[in-house]
Formats: C-alpha cells, sequence, structure tokens
C-alpha cells in the first residue's frame, strides 16, 4: 500500500479508491501536545489543498489541509476521546480520517517517503 | 498543515526605539543546550518549550504546578528610578499611593495614557533610596519613552540592560532556592510581594517572592554575565527544571491573570480589565494621575465591558479574537483561550457587556462558525497558592 507525503506534513495511505489521511511524526512534535482534533463531517466533500481538519494544541490551532479532492467516508472516533493519540501514535492509529480519490492524478507530485524524509532534512 | 510554527504575535508591537528584532537573551546559548525550541517573543529569541525528558508544554506545566519551573523572563524591563521628588514624580503617572508602600516591599501598578488606557502593568518595588520598576517585554522601549517624557529632568531613569532576570516558580522553588540563596535573613522570612538582598554562588541579587503562575515563587535579578552559573546551578537541584514561555502562558491563564497586547491594551481601562487593585484608595478618590479621569468615571458608573473568565463545555479550545454571544447578541470577544491542563478542559477571558458577566451564566462563543457554549466562572481557574507567612 503506497504512502504519500505533502509539504504541509500530511500522509496520505492509498489502498485502491480509498485513501486516510493523518499528519506526520515530524507534525505532531512540531506541535507538541495536541487536546483537540476537529475532524470533518462523514458525506463531506474536501479539495485539494482545502481546509479538511484542525488540529489544536495547548498553545495553537493548526489547519489541516486536504491533501486530494474526495468525499469523506469515515473518520477517526478514537481522536474524539484520546487526541493524545496524535502525539503517541500519529501515523498509525492517529489518523484522522478516509475518503474516496476523486482523481489519481493528483496523487502526482506528492512526494514518497524517502523524497519526504529529504524534505524535512532540509528544514 | 499550517501554524507549525509556534510563535507569539505579541512581538508586533512598534519595536522603533528598541534593539533589532530578535535579539539574543545572555542565556540564549543556555537555552538551546538544552534542547529549547526558541522562537521570536518580544523583540529576543525565546524558549518556547523544550525538548526531550520532561520536555513539551503540558509537562512542563505540571512540573511547575507540582515542584518548581526555572523561567527566564530576561527580556522584561528592569528599570531603576531615583532623584529629588522620586515619590511625588512617579505619582503624577502611576495611580500607585507609594506613602504605603514601605522599604522591600512590592506592588502592582498600571501604566495608563491620558485617556486611562493601559500602556502596561508593572510591578513597583521600594529599595533603599529609590525604586526598581519590572515592565514587560514587548512595552519595555515604549515604557521607558513615557516614563522619560513625563519624569522631570530631577528624576534618573537607569534600565538595568546588564541585568538577567529569572523567575524560579512552584511549590518545591522555596526548597531547592533556599539551598542557594545566603543573606541577612533566610529565604523563607521573605513571604509573597517582598524581595530582599541576597547572594548565590559570590553573586548580589536581589529576591522578590512574586511571579506569575499563581504558586509560590521568585523571580531573581541578577548580573548577566552570573546567568549562565546561576540557572546551571539551580536546574541542578532535583526539583527545578527549566520552563518555556509556552508553559508560562498556560499556567498565567489558569490563574487568571491578564496578559499585556492580549488581555490588557490602550483600548482597556484598569477597571474593565478588574484591577481596580492597582488602583491604590487614596488615589480613586484624589486622582492626580494620567487618565485618573476615565477611572474615576468608571468606578462612579461602571465600565461599558469588563473581563471575565469561561469554562467551556468540551474540549474545543477557543482563542483569542473568538466572538463571544448571549442569544443572537454579540455580547464581547475572547482575549486569551487555551487548554488547561490542570482541569483537562478549555478556558478563557473575554471582555463583555457587564449585563452578561453575571458568575454562572451561560453564553456561546463562536469558534469556525460553530457555537460553544461557555459559563462565566471566577478566577483563577485554578487557586492560588501563595505564600502569606505561617
Amino acid at each position: 500500500m503506497p504512502r504519500y507525503f505533502t509539504d504541509e506534513h500530511e500522509w496520505i495511505d492509498v489502498e485502491g479508491e480509498t485513501a486516510t489521511v493523518g499528519i506526520t511524526d515530524y507534525a505532531q512534535e512540531q506541535l507538541g501536545d495536541i487536546v483537540f482534533v476537529e475532524l470533518p463531517d462523514v458525506g463531506a466533500m474536501v479539495d485539494k489543498g482545502g481546509e479538511a481538519a484542525v488540529v489544536e494544541s495547548v498553545k495553537a490551532a493548526s489547519d489541516v489541509y486536504a491533501p486530494i479532492t474526495g468525499e469523506v467516508t469515515e473518520t477517526n472516533s478514537s481522536l474524539e476521546d484520546e487526541p493524545a493519540l496524535v502525539n503517541t501514535s500519529p501515523e498509525e492509529e492517529g489518523w484522522f480520517f478516509r475518503l474516496t480519490i476523486s482523481d489519481t492524478g493528483e496523487l502526482e507530485g506528492l512526494m514518497d517517503d524517502k523524497g519526504y524524509k529529504t524534505f524535512v532534512d532540509s528544514l | 498543515m499550517r501554524g507549525l510554527i509556534l510563535s507569539d504575535d505579541q512581538t508586533t508591537d512598534d519595536m522603533e526605539d528598541g534593539p533589532p528584532a530578535t535579539a539574543q537573551l545572555p542565556l540564549d546559548a543556555w537555552h538551546r543546550a538544552r534542547g529549547a525550541r526558541m522562537v521570536p517573543f518580544a523583540g529576543y529569541e525565546m524558549p518556547i518549550q523544550y525538548t526531550g525528558e520532561g520536555g513539551g508544554i503540558v509537562a512542563e506545566h505540571e512540573w511547575t504546578r507540582t515542584s518548581a519551573g526555572l523561567f527566564d523572563v530576561s527580556h522584561m524591563g528592569q528599570v531603576l528610578l531615583s532623584g529629588e521628588g522620586l515619590d511625588e514624580a512617579v505619582e503624577a503617572i502611576l495611580p500607585i499611593d507609594l506613602s504605603t508602600l514601605k522599604l522591600g516591599r512590592q506592588r502592582y501598578s498600571l501604566l495608563l495614557d491620558e485617556n486611562g488606557g493601559v500602556l502596561d502593568d508593572l510591578m513597583v518595588s521600594r529599595w533603599p533610596g529609590n525604586l526598581y520598576l519590572v515592565v514587560n517585554g514587548a512595552t519595555k522601549w515604549d515604557d521607558i519613552g513615557h516614563l522619560r517624557e513625563h519624569l522631570p529632568d530631577a528624576i534618573t531613569l537607569h534600565h538595568m540592560d546588564e541585568h538577567a532576570l529569572l523567575a524560579l516558580q512552584g511549590p518545591k522553588a522555596v526548597d531547592a532556592l533556599a539551598r542557594h540563596a545566603t543573606g541577612e535573613y533566610a529565604l523563607s522570612d521573605l513571604t509573597f510581594m517582598r524581595f530582599g538582598r541576597f547572594e548565590i554562588a559570590g553573586h548580589v541579587v536581589t529576591i522578590a517572592r512574586a511571579g506569575y503562575t499563581g504558586e509560590d515563587g521568585f523571580e531573581i535579578s541578577i548580573p548577566a554575565e552570573a546567568a549562565e552559573e546561576i540557572a546551571t546551578l539551580l536546574c541542578a537541584e532535583p526539583e527545578v527544571r527549566p520552563i518555556g514561555l509556552g508553559a508560562r502562558d498556560s499556567l498565567r491563564l489558569e490563574a487568571g491573570l491578564p496578559l499585556y497586547g492580549h488581555d490588557l491594551s490602550p483600548e482597556i481601562s484598569p477597571i474593565e480589565a478588574g484591577l481596580i487593585f492597582g488602583i491604590n484608595k487614596r488615589r480613586r478618590s484624589e486622582g492626580g494621575f494620567l487618565g485618573a479621569e476615565r477611572v474615576q468615571s468608571e468606578i462612579a458608573k461602571g465600565p461599558a465591558k469588563t473581563r471575565i473568565g469561561l469554562k467551556l463545555d468540551g474540549r474545543m479550545p477557543a482563542r483569542e479574537g473568538a466572538k463571544v454571544f448571549a442569544g443572537t447578541e454579540e455580547i464581547g470577544v475572547v482575549t486569551s483561550g487555551g487548554f488547561s491542563p490542570t482541569l483537562g478542559a478549555p478556558i478563557a477571558m473575554a471582555y463583555v457587556d457587564p449585563a452578561h458577566a453575571g458568575e454562572g451564566q451561560t453564553i456561546e462563543i463562536e469558534v469556525r462558525s460553530k457555537r460553544l457554549s461557555a459559563t462565566v466562572s471566577p478566577m483563577p481557574f485554578v487557586p492560588h497558592n501563595y505564600y502569606r507567612g505561617s
């Protein structure tokens, strides 16, 4: 199952016509203690680059953008009671939402694992 | 995602008369060596939090509430005033009653403009032969300009920029500091809002029992060249860890203490801010300080808006700028908001129409076009733990 990364520090797992989205370990490290995650409604359409979720740390709110266009099919309800999952398991249990893939062409230009690592090292 | 860099917008204040943006403080390298994440704040590079074991805003916050945290607040302005007719000259500017400020005592006061707006909040201490002021970092250059403009020539103003300022805060601060501070009397003899001259590792320092966290603690004025040595000495104590600006903000919010540039500004009067204790009694009736007209009028008639504490339902915090509603009516705005680690819930400060400021009243806050329910709550949100003597 291929995993892609954005330069806004989201990751996206692609499985068939569905994609799972979360934020990277680097992002959670930068944000610090996460106290609340506002997730999109199931059934909502999100646009590539548009606001899809909000992560609240003790200090600040940060927007999470949709890496691709699609319809939200599922959100991670575990984050309602345990937003700290984003800190402890950002790239597995702390996933944010799943969506249908409208246009596989939008995946082009996203980074792979190696590309993202190089990108983070350059920051 | 965006908004990853945790900085503070307070640095947008006019810094024209000050040093270039992001100057370095005496402990800059010391913070970096301890894994601090440095951000621009008040014109300096400052630690927002530390990384590694014990680091992070929540861990640092909880450590300060249960043990002792060392804060570098060297960005703040330390100012010494002296000269003939000092008390009279200062009373013409500040709403303080200096006739009751005894040697060795410190008091909270306010720098007001002619319209009664808050230019800054500050501490005034009576040292032998002079007055020692501690003002906010982001406003210190404007404050110094304002004081120079309004003080007569007979008064000398010395900006103690050769001094660093450390705050050691928390229930175990006294234990850690007492092992190092020696003087004519014991550190434990100091009670809240008193200060004295002590020595730490052979350096002459001034220690005040005060702070900005709601906990017992101390503010320690030290020579800048001794800053690394003293910070290292204190952090070697098992009770003490270095704490960043992030936890400083969440601690002061829980303590119900306003933050200049957010909860206080030239658009806000001290009466609106609920800081009437900063207008000493004699001055309320006598006046004779800058901004007295508005202050006296608001004492008599009540202010147009008032600062309140809010506890929010749910877990979603409301941030500065969020609008406050009673039904469809917009009644005010949030000036500070965040998540309280101690309460495990979001809290905020807001300015609202006094008709809706009663404790227990339910209001709504608009966050990203959603309405969050909140209850007007007394402040502090977390009880103060000051040492007022046994």
